[in-house]
């Protein structure tokens, strides 16, 4: 038996509410379903399950408060266990108690990835099936309008793009709630991480005349961004510098071998979210886009999953939308690093002793000089700079 | 389709994009992006929901001639048969 506690989704969260479960008491589940949505302050979030096994019983029904990370929310019986003694059925759950129940002697484990839902008992099309895959939903809450109650393409699809209705003062509730989570994680970050910083210049002329061809030729449904190029030349470069790509934790340097890049992402009506893109390293443009898509979409509807919020090995920031020329990131913790892009910009740029205007951007690193020092940072800034000036390899 | 039938399609695109937007306070003249603070991945879903509701493909470099509400209805106006 393992207990499933409210999850640390990130640095910032201290409290979440369970808005729903997502599972019933004796249902099987995989690690990586979305067993539960928590809310917090930044999203509601579609908890993953952390081991296969059954949902074997609910200790808090969902409801409107706030409970502290750590809180005990149902027990799940590990694969091969046995059930219970006396308990052939399970329990009806209890009520939403008015502060959180005692936990039992049980470890508590945090949430990790894992993404795969099981969609074998469903009655859903293909088609249907692979988009709930891409968009990475939980099919189990889908009502479907095909033949026999069988869950469409087009099912999913509304589902998908269900808005995130809030009330004007729930709005303002979760703006300001954003801000504080914000406020938490950066005073943190700015109290214990000492940051160095990096500037290097870089031309972006072959990137991104290579991007206009190849875009040229496509329809405007797969044409990646420039941004896409940033990404993967640092998703990249952080193979060859790898002691700037994960956590410190445990007063060391914790370097990961996977690459989760966590994107910075703005919300309209004010605050930011990081979530990871899994694996930025393996994957082609085409796929990256797609991905980033995808993320953008949900991170401003308020609806990431929980391994999104909680894998990122190094975040992204890029402000070069806005005009700036370049930004020096906060860290987010427990992360080792933050690479920032500017807007490309044309720029007097010397080639073979000739002065040619190009486009050149700006790339910084904040880095945390616990974990590594700034011969390193540079390391990582000069790898990017060569990928980027061969990007049919990218 | 009529001109403002256009204007219309193209106001609807926005509001997807950048929900507050209200159609009677935008510019008809001034760049969308730096008005509704859209950054490049709107901008791109701007496009894209224009190509699902009207069909037309616009090119990258066609970007900037579509940049302002005006400018975006005589563009789309010139690519389908206005009435």
């Amino acid at each position: 038996m393992v207990q499933f506690v409210m999850p640390k989704l990130g640095a910032d969260m201290t409290r979440g509410k369970l808005v729903e479960w997502c599972r019933k008491p004796g249902q099987s589940i995989k690690r990586g379903d979305i067993i539960a949505v928590i809310e917090t302050d930044k999203a509601n979030v579609d908890t993953e399950s952390f081991v296969d096994g059954v949902f074997e019983t609910v200790l808090v029904e969902p409801h409107d408060e706030w409970l502290p990370v750590g809180t005990p929310l149902a027990v799940i019986r590990t694969e091969g266990e046995a059930p219970p003694e006396g308990a052939a059925k399970p329990q009806p759950p209890a009520a939403a108690p008015a502060s959180p129940p005692a936990p039992p002697a049980m470890p508590p484990i945090a949430p990790v990835q894992v993404a795969e839902t099981t969609m074998e008992r469903l009655k859903i099309s293909p088609a249907a099936r692979k988009r709930v895959l891409d968009l990475g939903i939980d099919p189990t809450g889908l009502a479907g309008t095909g033949p026999g109650g069988r869950i469409t393409l087009e099912d999913v699809e509304g589902f998908a793009a269900r808005p995130a209705a809030l009330t004007p003062v729930e709005a303002l509730d979760r703006a300001k709630r954003m801000r504080d989570a914000i406020a938490a994680t950066m005073a943190l970050s700015k109290r214990e991480i000492p940051h160095y910083y990096l500037a290097a210049t870089v031309s972006m002329a072959k990137a991104l005349s290579w991007l206009e061809r190849r875009n040229t030729e496509r329809a405007v449904t797969e044409r990646p961004l420039h941004g896409v190029l940033l990404i993967k030349a640092t998703a990249l470069a952080l193979r060859e510098v790898p002691e700037l790509n994960g956590f410190w934790r445990n007063n060391r340097a914790e370097p990961s071998r996977a690459i989760h890049v966590g994107i910075a992402i703005s919300l309209r009506g004010g605050g930011l979210v990081a979530p990871a893109i899994h694996d930025a390293d393996q994957c082609d443009l085409d796929e990256l886009m797609r991905r980033l898509q995808d993320l953008t979409k949900r991170a401003r509807a308020g609806s990431l999953r929980s391994s999104e919020m909680t894998d990122p090995t190094i975040t992204i920031t890029s402000l070069g939308e806005r005009g700036v020329d370049s930004v020096f990131g906060i860290i987010y913790p427990p992360q080792l690093a933050l690479v920032g892009f500017g807007k490309p910009v044309e720029r007097p740029w010397v080639v073979d002793g000739r002065v040619v205007a190009q486009p050149v951007v700006s790339a910084t690193l904040s880095g945390d000089h616990r974990a590594t020092d700034g011969h390193r940072g540079a390391l990582l800034l000069d790898a990017i700079d060569r990928l980027l000036q061969e990007p049919e390899k990218l | 389709m009529t001109p403002d039938q256009l204007r219309s399609s193209v106001l609807q695109a926005l509001t997807e994009i950048a929900p507050e937007a209200e159609a009677e306070t935008i510019d008809p003249r001034r760049d969308l992006r730096l008005q509704l603070d859209l950054d490049s991945m709107d901008f791109l879903n701007f496009v894209l929901a224009l190509h699902k509701s009207l069909g037309v493909e616009i090119p990258e470099a066609d970007y900037r001639k579509v940049a302002t509400l005006d400018g975006c209805v005589a563009y789309l106006g010139a690519k389908l048969p206005v009435s």
